[in-house]
C-alpha cells in the first residue's frame, strides 16, 4: 500500500504492525511523535502493547530491560539527550543480550542546545554493544524498523534504527507499506531462551561478575557482535524475498567506474545520489558509498566499496572531539591500513546542529575531490564544511 | 497471622551461603520478605550490598527469578517486568498468578532511585518496593545518604571537632511515598518479624503499587557487635526512632505501639556511629534529634487517630 508518511509516522506505523508486547518511552524532540502516535494506537485498541509512559528516558530503557528480561518483545524511541540519558543502561541491555529495538531520531547533543539533526547522539553510543542501522529515507526507516526486530532477536543483541531529525522524521515521503497482517506473520513471536516469568526455572540475571568470569562474558558479547553482519544479510534477503525491497549493508551508488567518491550516512546519502546523477550528466565519474550499518562496522563490504575510488571524501555529521576528525573517517582510515589499495582520504565534517547540506554543496565537495585527484595530494585532511570562518 | 513454624516449613527462597556480614539485617529482611510471600514472586534488586553479597557469579542466593539492572532503576526495571507480565498473561503465554518485588537500599531508594520509584507508583505498577534502610551507603563504605539521621557519623559526614557528624535531619521517605497514594505503604523492621510478614502479605495482596520501608541495622556502618542486630532493631521501635505503621485507603495505623516510649539515647548508645555525641561539649545534637523523633511520633499518633 502506497501512503504518504513522515519518518516518525512511518516508524510509528512499523511499531503498530510489529505490535510489541511492551513499549516504554518518554517524549523528546524530534522523536516525540513516534511515541505520541503509538500511544494513540494503544488507546484506540489498534495494538495490544502494554505501554509504559516512563518518567525519564533512563527509566524508559530500564523498563525495556526488565520487560525484555521477562521474555517480551520490547521497543522504545528517543533522540539526543534522551539517548545520552539512557547511555548507562545501553551497555547493560547489550551485556544481558536483550533484543530491544530503539527507533532513534538523530539530533545533536547539547551544549549548545539544538533540536536539529546530526549524528553525535547515536555515535556517542557506538561502543555500547548495539547494532546501529542508519536510514536514508522514510521507506528505509520503516523497513529497517521491521527488520531490526528479527535481526536483534537472532543476534541476541539490541538494535537502534535511526532517522535524521526533521530531515526524515518530519519530511513527508512516499512509503510502500506492507500489509498489517504480514508483519507479525513474518516476524513470528519472540522465543526467549529464558524468562524472569518462568518461576519454575528461576534465573539470576545481572549477577556480579568479577575478575574470574567478566572477561569471558564480555568476550562472548563481542563474539555475538562478530556474528551480526551475516545475520543482517540473511534478514535483508528474507525481507527482499517476501516484500520485494532489498537493502545492502553498504550501499554503493555508481561506484563501479567512479574516480572520486563520497562516503556518507543517513539522509545525506539521498542528497548525494542526486548530486552524483547531476555530475554524471556532465560526464564526471563520481560515485557514492553509504554506510547503512555502522555497528558492527562492515569492514569487508566497506573496503570493497571505498577502494574502487582514487579519492574518497568521508562526510561525517559528527566529530569525535579527538582532533582526529569524524567517526566514519576514523573507521575508514583504520580499515584501510592493511589494504593494498588505498584512496586518498579527506574528511568533511558538515551539518552539525542541522545545518543544511545541499546538492550544490556536495557537487562542490566532488569538485574539491577532483582537484585532489589531479594534484595527487590531500590539501587538508580534515575540514569543517559550511562553517563560518573556515 | 503467620506462625514461625509455618514460615520455617517452606522451601527457602533466599538461601544461605551468601557473602553478607554476620548480623546483616538487609539479608534477614530479604529472607523474611520472600518467606512472607504466598504467591510465586519475581525479584529485582538495585546495585548495593544485597545485590553484591547475593549474586557473585557463578553463585546466587536467589531461589526465585531475579534481575539486577543498575543502581537507580530497580523500580523502572520492575515496572518493565510487570508490564511484560501483563502483556504476556493477556496473550496466554504466562498462566500463573505472580507477584513482583523490588529491593533497594536507602541510597538506591531515598536518593538516586527516588525518581524511578515515584514513576513506578504513579503509573500504578503492581510491584512491592522494599527499601532495606540502613541509613547510609554501606556498600561503598558508609557514606551519608538522605536517610542518614542527624548526628550520625559516616565517612562523608564524619564526627569532626567542629561538626558532630551529619547535621541535617533525614528525609521522611515513607511520607513522600504516602503522598503518592499507593495501594499500601508501611514501615517495618526485622526485629518484629510478625509485623513485617503481615505487612508484606498486605502489600502483595493490595491492588496496586506498594512500599515497605524496612529498617535494617548495619553492624558495620552503625558500629555495634553482630549479635545485637535484633536488639538494635527493637530499640529503634521502643524509642520511636523508627515507628512501625502502615497506610492504606487513606488511613494511618500504628502497628506496634511501645508500652513505654524510651529516650532515643537508649538506641543511640548501642551504636558507635553516635558515640561522639555522648562526648560532645553540649547535648544539643542529641536534644535536636530527640525533638525531631518526638515531633514525628506525635504527628503520627494524631494521624492514626483520625
Amino acid at each position: 500500500m502506497i501512503v504518504a508518511r513522515t519518518g516518525n509516522e512511518a516508524m510509528a506505523e512499523a511499531m503498530r504492525q510489529i505490535n510489541p508486547d511492551v513499549v516504554a518511552a518518554y517524549p523528546i524532540t524530534p522523536a516525540t511523535e513516534v511515541v505520541q502516535l503509538f500511544s494513540k494506537f494503544v488507546h484506540d485498541g489498534k495494538v495490544t502493547t502494554e505501554f509504559v509512559p516512563a518518567e525519564s528516558e533512563h527509566s524508559a530503557i530500564s523498563a525495556c530491560v526488565g520487560a525484555s528480561s521477562a521474555g517480551a518483545r520490547v521497543m522504545t524511541s528517543t533522540a539526543s539527550q534522551g539517548l545520552a540519558l539512557m547511555h548507562e543502561i545501553l551497555f547493560i541491555a547489550a551485556g544481558l543480550r536483550l533484543p530491544i529495538v530503539i527507533c532513534l531520531v538523530n539530533r545533536s547533543l547539547s551544549s549548545p542546545i539544538n533540536i536539529h539533526c546530526d549524528h553525535s547522539d547515536s555515535l556517542a553510543s557506538r561502543d555500547a554493544g548495539w547494532i546501529q542501522i542508519f536510514s536514508e529515507n522514510t521507506q528505509e526507516a520503516y523497513d529497517s524498523t521491521i527488520m531490526a526486530i528479527k535481526i536483534a532477536e537472532k543476534a541476541l543483541l539490541p538494535a537502534m534504527v535511526t532517522t535524521d531529525g526533521f530531515i526524515i522524521s518530519h519530511g513527508m515521503e512516499r512509503v510502500d507499506m506492507v500489509d498489517d497482517a504480514a508483519v507479525p506473520k513474518w516476524l513470528g513471536t519472540r522465543q526467549p531462551k529464558t524468562s524472569l516469568l518462568d518461576v519454575d526455572n528461576p534465573i539470576t540475571l545481572g549477577a556480579l561478575d568479577l575478575q574470574d568470569f567478566f572477561f569471558e562474558h564480555k568476550r562472548s558479547e563481542i563474539d555475538a557482535m562478530n556474528r551480526v553482519l551475516p545475520i543482517i544479510d540473511e534478514v535483508q534477503n528474507e525481507f527482499a524475498e517476501k516484500f520485494g525491497r532489498h537493502y545492502p549493508i553498504v550501499d554503493e551508488y555508481k561506484m563501479d567506474d567512479a574516480e572520486v567518491a563520497i562516503l556518507a550516512m543517513g539522509s545525506t546519502g539521498g542528497t548525494g545520489k542526486v548530486a552524483v546523477d547531476k555530475m554524471r550528466e556532465q560526464g564526471k565519474k563520481v560515485g557514492l558509498v553509504r554506510c547503512r550499518v555502522f555497528r558492527p562496522f562492515p569492514k569487508d563490504q566497506m573496503l570493497k566499496a571505498v577502494t574502487k575510488a582514487k579519492v574518497l571524501g568521508v562526510m561525517d555529521r559528527s566529530d569525535t572531539m579527538s582532533t582526529l576528525g569524524g567517526h566514519l573517517y576514523n573507521e575508514c582510515r583504520s580499515i584501510l591500513y592493511d589494504s593494498d589499495t588505498r584512496p586518498l582520504l579527506k574528511n568533511y565534517i558538515y551539518g552539525l546542529g542541522g545545518r543544511d547540506i545541499s546538492i550544490e554543496d556536495i557537487e562542490d565537495i566532488y569538485t574539491n575531490l577532483f582537484d585532489i585527484q589531479k594534484s595527487g595530494k590531500v590539501d587538508k585532511d580534515i575540514v569543517y564544511y559550511g562553517v563560518r570562518g573556515e | 497471622m503467620a506462625s514461625l513454624k509455618q514460615l520455617a516449613a517452606q522451601e527457602e527462597k533466599f538461601l544461605g551461603g551468601h557473602r553478607a556480614c554476620a548480623g546483616c539485617a538487609a539479608t534477614i529482611a530479604a529472607r523474611m520478605v520472600l518467606m512472607a510471600a504466598e504467591q510465586p514472586v519475581v525479584v529485582g534488586a538495585s546495585t548495593g550490598c544485597l545485590e553484591v553479597v547475593s549474586t557473585i557469579y557463578p553463585y546466587s542466593a536467589w531461589n526465585v527469578p531475579y534481575v539486577h539492572n543498575a543502581f537507580e532503576n530497580v523500580a523502572a526495571t520492575m515496572s518493565g517486568v510487570e508490564a511484560a507480565y501483563r502483556a504476556l498473561k493477556k496473550k496466554g503465554m504466562v498462566k500463573k498468578d505472580l507477584r513482583f518485588i523490588a529491593f533497594g537500599g536507602d541510597g538506591g531508594t531515598y536518593d538516586i532511585g527516588l525518581q524511578a520509584l515515584s514513576g513506578m507508583i504513579e503509573r500504578r505498577h503492581h510491584v512491592l518496593y522494599v527499601c532495606y534502610n540502613n541509613e547510609a551507603y554501606m556498600n561503598t563504605g558508609i557514606q551519608r545518604s538522605s536517610a542518614t539521621p542527624r548526628g550520625a557519623h559516616t565517612t562523608t559526614s564524619p564526627a569532626g571537632t567542629k561538626i558532630p557528624g551529619k547535621i541535617e535531619p533525614r528525609k521522611n521517605l515513607t511520607e513522600i511515598i504516602i503522598a503518592h497514594e499507593p495501594a499500601y505503604a508501611a514501615q517495618a523492621t526485622i526485629g518484629y518479624w510478625n509485623d513485617l510478614v503481615t505487612k508484606v502479605r498486605k502489600a502483595l495482596d493490595a491492588d496496586g503499587p506498594s512500599f515497605i520501608n524496612i529498617y535494617a541495622p548495619c553492624r558495620l556502618g552503625w558500629a555495634y557487635v553482630p549479635e545485637k542486630t535484633v536488639k538494635v532493631s527493637k530499640l529503634s521501635v521502643e524509642t520511636c526512632v523508627w515507628p512501625l505503621y502502615e497506610y492504606q485507603d487513606g488511613k494511618y495505623r500504628i502497628t506496634v505501639k511501645p508500652k513505654e516510649k524510651k529516650p532515643i539515647t537508649e538506641f543511640l548508645k548501642q551504636q558507635g556511629r553516635f558515640g561522639h555525641l555522648f562526648k560532645w561539649h553540649d547535648d544539643v545534637p542529641i536534644k535536636e534529634y530527640q525533638e525531631e523523633v518526638d515531633m514525628i511520633w506525635e504527628r503520627l499518633l494524631k494521624r492514626s487517630e483520625q
